[in-house]
């Protein structure tokens, strides 16, 4: 069961008091989009073993939507952040290239 | 036979006799016994059945590995099944029975399967069960059900209580042997928070019974000591009889405490299941011995060396007069010298190895025991009770040197350290050919949310088998513990110990190593599911080579000890079979948790009125005095009718539904979601939101609104309401309050988090009664107060405003097509309104309905339910609702997938109403039959239907469905399939049945 800091409140939170809530960073495609970019976007999700960066809600708790970078083999947890945001703070993918160094994910490295 | 013994016994009390019953029968043995070592000294040696085979079995153990010895313990409400009677500590009134035979543990009429057992080998259900295929369903399933099984299950209900309880600790130590104490010590004196468990009732391990010498005084005594010290440390907790069951992700640790299973009559809780987050975790957890594989391996009498031991020293219980020990290693002669010394016969030490050198063998020889060196046993001779065993060269195929009588025979072919909590979470093994055992990679331990190892491992288990290395370990692994996890204190002096000088281990797999077939298919390697050498080796040959198919194949290691005793003597196997070295073929995995736990205890309390949260409204108290027949409505509990005395639910809810429509209907309606949306940009967002437009809404008015996921199914409905020009209010299902509001969230602060707008669920602040009939107005006039006449009040809009006394919003909206108020009221007045309502209301022949009329209601009118009409792959034009997606608008949750080729198909199933030519009621989810069959052989189908009544005020069945290209087909008959067989003719309607013109509601 993992326990992941919340980083609006603060708190070290267990799984159960989170909400799983999916792959982060997605791009919405509304009306004028193709339909290959929605189709990708409703449903291509990432599934990879190792660095990943998720959507949680600490729900029994503040309520707040947070991501979290993760190794989903290891599962450690290289940091958390919050959701208004379009990309992984520096500090934190710093952290996972000290420890990951060709990590790539998504437009990210 | 078994005995007890005059002048040992180090655990039980024999100043106190303990009476119990085992199979009906009135036995006595001691306090401080176990189940097993009471049936032992009152030489009930037999003890079970074996899974399939039935053969007789005995105790081989002394601890949690016990894959024998399983008993049906208590009766009635206390009643469980696969009980170890080694982990069972004795009461008074104990009562046990034994399990898998019929008629009689003495007598089984199963037994006959060992006579088969050529004709049963591994994956003999696979090969011979397949055809022809309706047998299996019919013929061999129910047979083999009833022949197979252990325990049977519990048939009342669990009547004591169970708890969890929840600790944050820095250093979490399982295993209370020398081990885990010198661990604790360690961590405790740096001033950690530290959990120290032990499962037995006992601590020491196996110091406390071979007594090394441990800082200049006999182990127990140090043991003593060290309690002491622990238990006199505020920052130190200890639990006894309470398991290391599991570890899980990020230090998480499940622990198992039996409270009162050794004294049933004390008042606490029966299990205990504490919930531990642990910085770092040390597993002390010891060594299990393995049994050698010999032919009669499996016969009661046959026994682990150390656990014969044990029952000698702790319990003062001998299993036999004349016991012969066999062994690979130096271990095993501390059993031949105790029970030598307690006055028994060892007339042999049979040891396979060609030579050995140490301070024991020279002790046992010193006593005058024979020592074979390089002999190992034929075959076990015997029935229910071992009588003598051949003795052959261990090099050789089995002729038979010698017989030598015995009633006992004591085994051990090495000791493999407990890794399973160390595995648990990903720690990985390595073999370590010296001493012939999988231990602990201290390189590659589990990892937590820092990437660094949470679990160490200490003593035994980490492969350190003598005293003066283990202690010493123990003590590294807490002090480090707890220096990793913060503490800064001193850990001060390790304690120190001694050993006498051992020669080496020499594996042996099987005996004698060149067995012919004859033993190998007696020789056991999983005793309490009958897997013998000979069928992993069949396994092999047959291509089932990875260590997990074969497993799966031959059932080695899924027994309730999950192979405690037979996976390593089982991969040997395998590994030799398949040419390949131990470390190649690996091990399955190990899962938690280490030994079975109590389904109660994983419960906790949340049991009957504490299973889950129940959400009452403030009217719920006045409904259930008042005949209420509730529902579950997510975790609310709504009346479905209002039962009086005399009927039956169906003649309420008929009664419910033509009151409403002719006098006056009270329903409580303050489960109906509400949320509140604020804010500058709110008329934006729930223009989002909405399939339709809401900004435009005008203060005082409501619109009904639809919602759609991004994949543009519908997800909710509801009214909204303008109350100024940044606050609307928008009603959600009853089920969807909690998940609408959540959904806004996401949306707010994961994508258009610069949106100036906040949401606030106000479900509960607010009690909601919708009066509803012909005389709705006249009791709200009679109440006097606001206005609610047509023209002050039209439809679709609200007002706030006193009624009679009370505070109240009132919504002139209508889901019944009666002429109808939504009135909110606060939470606090909502009780008080309701009865004010009802005494009103009594000249104008009011009655309170429930969910069920409010169903049928709107179902008359055809209106649409979420959860009944959708079911997530149903969008608003399935509904014929086009009108309530927005044109104007360039944007809204939904939008772009309704444009997608398969939503925007023409040829898709639609709303229609569903009237039988016969006037009955549809099966609700029936079917409608189209011709042909499609690729499975089923019939082709056209529709279904989605909502389905008896209508009092039709005196029909009524019904509405989705129909292939439904609308365009009005007035055609299709058929509907019964549950039992048959069709119902069925026309295909407008789906309002009841005033269609809205009259009722426009007055």
């Amino acid at each position: 069961m993992l326990t992941l800091n919340c980083p609006y409140c603060g708190v070290d939170a267990d799984e159960t008091d989170l909400h799983g809530e999916g792959e982060a960073h997605l791009k919405r495609f509304g009306p004028n989009s193709t339909d290959d970019e929605f189709h990708d976007y409703l449903f291509q999700r990432q599934n990879p073993k190792g660095v990943h960066f998720e959507r949680w809600r600490h729900v029994y708790g503040c309520g707040k939507f947070f991501h979290a970078a993760r190794c989903t083999a290891t599962l450690e947890v290289f940091g958390t952040y919050l959701a208004q945001t379009l990309e992984p703070p520096q500090d934190i993918k710093d952290k996972i290239t000290a420890k990951r160094p060709s990590w790539t994910w998504g437009n990210f490295s | 036979m078994s005995t007890r013994l005059a002048n040992t016994g180090r655990l039980v009390n024999k100043n106190k006799a303990v009476s119990f019953t085992f199979n009906g029968k009135n036995l006595s043995g001691f306090d401080g016994d176990t189940l097993a070592s009471a049936l032992l000294a009152n030489d009930q040696m037999l003890m079970g059945r074996s899974f399939k085979y039935h053969r007789p079995r005995g105790v081989v153990a002394s601890g949690a590995e016990e894959p024998n010895a399983l008993v049906n313990l208590g009766t009635g409400p206390d009643f469980e099944p696969n009980q170890r009677v080694t982990t069972t500590e004795l009461y008074d009134g104990l009562s046990a029975t034994s399990q898998n035979h019929w008629p009689s543990l003495e007598f089984d009429v199963g037994a006959v399967n060992k006579h088969l057992s050529r004709f049963l080998p591994a994956g003999f259900y696979y090969k011979m069960f397949i055809h022809p295929r309706p047998f299996w369903k019919y013929v061999y399933e129910p047979i083999i059900r009833q022949s197979a099984g252990l325990g049977k299950a519990p048939k009342t209900r669990d009547d004591d209580a169970y708890e969890h309880f929840n600790i944050n600790v820095d250093v979490m130590v399982v295993g209370g042997g020398i081990a885990g104490l010198s661990a604790a010590l360690a961590a405790g004196r740096t001033g950690a928070r530290v959990l120290l468990v032990e499962q037995t009732a006992h601590w020491g391990g196996r110091a406390v019974v071979d007594q090394p010498t441990i800082d200049g005084t006999p182990a127990e005594d140090w043991v003593n000591t060290t309690l002491q010290a622990l238990e006199g440390m505020g920052n130190v907790t200890v639990r006894n009889r309470t398991q290391g069951s599991g570890v899980y992700d990020h230090g998480y640790v499940l622990a198992y405490e039996r409270i009162t299973d050794h004294a049933p009559d004390v008042d606490a809780p029966r299990h205990r299941l504490w919930r531990i987050r642990a910085k770092q975790i040390v597993t002390a957890t010891g060594a299990i011995e393995r049994p050698l594989s010999f032919a009669g391996n499996d016969i009661p009498g046959v026994t682990l060396a150390a656990a014969v031991r044990d029952y000698a020293v702790n319990w003062g219980v001998s299993m036999g007069d004349r016991t012969v020990v066999v062994t690979n290693n130096d271990d095993a002669y501390r059993t031949a010298i105790t029970l030598k010394k307690a006055g028994l016969d060892v007339p042999a030490i049979i040891d396979a190895r060609d030579g050995a050198m140490g301070d024991l063998i020279e002790e046992a020889r010193d006593l005058g025991i024979r020592i074979a060196f390089g002999k190992g046993i034929a075959k076990v001779k015997g029935n229910k009770r071992v009588t003598s065993v051949g003795i052959c060269a261990q090099a050789g195929e089995g002729a038979e040197l010698e017989e030598i009588a015995c009633d006992c025979v004591a085994m051990s072919g090495g000791w493999s350290p407990v890794v399973h909590l160390w595995s648990h979470c990903g720690g990985k093994l390595v073999w370590d050919d010296a001493q012939a055992m999988f231990r602990p990679d201290a390189e590659r331990p589990p990892l937590g949310a820092d990437g660094q190892g949470f679990v160490t491992t200490a003593g035994i288990a980490n492969g350190h088998l003598f005293t003066a290395e283990g202690i010493a370990d123990g003590f590294a692994a807490g002090r480090a513990a707890a220096k990793t996890a913060g503490a800064k204190g001193k850990a001060g002096d390790a304690p120190a110990g001694s050993d006498a000088a051992e020669g080496a281990i020499s594996p042996v797999w099987l005996m004698p190593q060149g067995a012919k077939q004859a033993l190998r298919s007696k020789a056991w390697l999983d005793f309490q599911n009958d897997v013998k050498v000979s069928d992993v080796q069949l396994a092999a040959q047959e291509g089932f080579e990875s260590v997990e198919h074969a497993k799966r194949y031959t059932t080695l290691g899924m027994a309730t000890d999950q192979g405690k005793l037979s996976n390593i003597n089982g991969l040997a196997i395998l590994s030799k079979s398949l040419n390949a070295d131990i470390p190649n073929v690996g091990t399955t995995t190990f899962r938690p948790p280490y030994t079975p736990i109590s389904m109660s205890s994983i419960a906790g309390p949340a049991k009957g009125d504490l299973f889950q949260p129940i959400r009452l409204t403030p009217i719920s108290d006045w409904s259930n005095a008042n005949g209420a027949d509730n529902e579950p409505v997510g975790q609310w509990r709504r009346p479905y009718a209002y039962v009086r005395d005399g009927e039956t639910v169906h003649d309420a809810v008929n009664r419910e539904v033509k009151n409403t429509r002719d006098n006056l209907g009270l329903l409580d309606a303050s489960t109906l979601g509400k949320l509140i949306v604020k804010g500058a940009d709110a008329g934006k967002f729930l223009d989002m939101m909405y399939t339709n437009m809401m900004s435009n809404l005008a203060v005082g008015k409501c619109r009904y609104g639809l919602m759609c996921t991004e994949n543009g199914f519908l997800s909710d409905d509801g009214v909204v309401a303008r109350i100024d020009d940044e606050t609307w209010l928008c009603h959600t299902t009853t089920g969807g309050a909690e998940r609408i509001h959540a959904w806004m969230e996401d949306w707010l602060q994961c994508e258009w988090w610069d949106w100036n707008v906040y949401v606030a669920n106000v479900t509960e602040q607010l009690a909601q009664i919708a009066v509803v009939g012909p005389n709705a107005r006249k009791v709200l006039e009679k109440l006097g107060g606001m206005d609610v006449s047509k023209e002050a009040l039209p439809f679709m809009q609200w007002r706030d405003g006193k009624i009679g006394d009370f505070d109240a919003r009132a919504y002139r909206i209508s889901f019944s097509g009666e002429l109808s108020y939504e009135i909110a009221v606060p939470a606090s007045q909502g009780r008080a309104f309701w009865d004010a309502l009802l005494d009103a209301g009594e000249e104008f022949g009011v009655m309170p309905y429930g969910t069920e009329c409010l169903h049928i209601l709107r179902a008359e009118k055809g209106f649409i339910m979420i959860g009944d009409e959708t079911d997530g792959t149903v969008i608003p034009q399935d509904l014929n609702l086009q009108w309530a997606l927005s044109k104007k608008k360039t944007d809204y949750l939904g939008k772009r997938a309704h444009s997608r080729s398969h939503m925007a198909d023409p040829n898709r199933w639609k709303l229609v109403g569903l009237e039988t030519l016969d006037g009955s009621v549809l099966p609700d989810g029936a079917y409608a039959i189209a011709e042909g069959d499609n690729a499975n052989g089923q019939r082709n189908v056209q529709g279904r239907v989605t909502s389905t009544y008896y209508s009092a005020n039709m005196d029909r069945g009524i019904a509405m469905g989705l129909v292939h290209n439904g609308p365009d087909r009005m007035g055609e008959v299709i058929e509907f399939n019964k549950v039992d067989g048959g069709t119902i003719k069925t026309k295909i309607v407008d789906q309002v049945f009841y005033d269609k013109d809205g009259e009722k509601q426009n007055v």
